[in-house]
């Protein structure tokens, strides 16, 4: 599977990793040329300076031709706006996209992307271990 | 008019100001206090501090009667989502985004944003129709013959976007003979091609007609459609 993963962070440099030991196909873009240096040393896949809201860029790294992208960028908005694009401009098959904003992710969720909000997810895991734990030791 | 813009810079600033004189209700939304409270100091109570892609934000701005909604912040992502929350949460009948890179325009539409506007694309069409020389680049000129191969790129503005080939009223005796489109892949046209924005026109002309094609090619679309 040829996946585009666009943010360079912690989440972006794991699932990059993890993806490129399965064998799949990882091109990672981030408009910071400092952000790759989490990259494991034994990483295959490309690594792309450059901003992913910008569709010059998206063609130049073949967006057309691959089966998914992920947004996890710092900013909701510009996951929001490249996902779009990946989805409805270049028909990449798969779009999943981060918004930490629980009410955006509400919309573009309605709206029709694959969205994930690490708050609310985060808010629910957080609840779940509160009502299984008994409590601490005082 | 009720008006929100999103966006207290110097576009939302001027643009806020011009709209009170002419006796409209409007509203700023902008992240920055020190902005806001300069719009206070000049324009009067018509600032609010906060996120103007936040639901909340825009709740309490009233979105919901807004009768226009126009988003200049500098950045492209923000003026999008800020314009999509409105449309798609409050139903705002028109919105208006500000976009910096002109090639966000097709995107911005396709996403549903009813207008938008470039700077950047505006100060490009003007450097463009003040240097009437710039779209022609001769190749090379056939010697004898008086014939020329010379190179354009077909700006957006052009009246021959979206032509067939065989619509076009070219100078006599100039033949289009290869078209290169946006992705590098060239093509030999025929009648039927259909001439897109910012693509590679390679063509044979007389010498003396180059003006001629060149008008052809840079004589901008009538506004038919709003911008």
């Amino acid at each position: 599977m040829k996946v585009v993963i666009m943010g360079c962070g912690r989440v972006g440099t794991e699932l990059a990793s993890i993806l490129d030991r399965e064998g799949q196909e990882v091109t990672i873009i981030d408009i910071d040329p400092d952000a790759f240096g989490q990259l494991p040393a034994d990483f295959k896949g490309k690594r792309v300076v450059g901003n992913g809201i910008d569709q010059d860029v998206l063609r130049q790294i073949g967006l057309g031709e691959v089966d998914a992208f992920v947004a996890v960028t710092p900013g909701d908005n510009r996951n929001v706006m490249a996902s779009q694009i990946a989805k409805h401009i270049f028909g990449v098959p798969k779009v999943v996209c981060r918004i930490f904003d629980p009410i955006r992710e509400e919309l573009y969720h309605g709206l029709g992307l694959e969205t994930i909000s690490p708050t609310r997810e985060m808010a629910r895991m957080l609840k779940e271990a509160l009502e299984r734990e008994p409590g601490g030791k005082g | 008019m009720y008006i929100i813009i999103v966006g207290g810079g110097k576009v939302g600033y001027y643009l806020a100001k011009q709209l009170v004189e002419d006796g409209h209700e409007v509203l700023v939304i902008e992240k920055d206090a020190a902005k806001c409270q300069q719009i206070a100091d000049e324009l009067g109570d018509i600032a609010i501090r906060g996120d103007g892609c936040e639901g909340t934000t825009l709740e309490s701005a009233g979105t919901g009667r807004a009768d226009l909604f126009i988003a200049v912040t500098g950045d492209d992502e923000d003026n999008l989502v800020a314009c999509q929350v409105a449309k798609n949460k409050f139903n705002v009948r028109r919105t208006v985004a500000r976009i910096n890179n002109p090639k966000n325009e097709a995107v911005f539409k396709n996403l549903g944003i009813d207008t938008t506007i470039s700077a950047t694309a505006l100060i490009l069409a003007n450097i463009e129709q003040e240097l009437p020389s710039h779209p022609l680049i001769p190749l090379l000129t056939i010697k004898g013959g008086g014939l020329e191969i010379v190179e354009a790129k077909v700006p957006s503005y052009s009246a021959m976007v979206g032509k067939r080939i065989g619509e076009l009223l070219l100078p006599q005796q100039c033949l289009i003979t290869v078209i290169i489109d946006e992705e590098g892949v060239p093509r030999i046209p025929n009648s039927d091609t259909v001439v897109r924005a910012g693509d590679e026109v390679v063509a044979v002309c007389r010498c003396e007609s180059e003006d001629a094609l060149r008008a052809v090619i840079t004589t901008p679309a009538e506004e038919t459609n709003e911008r």
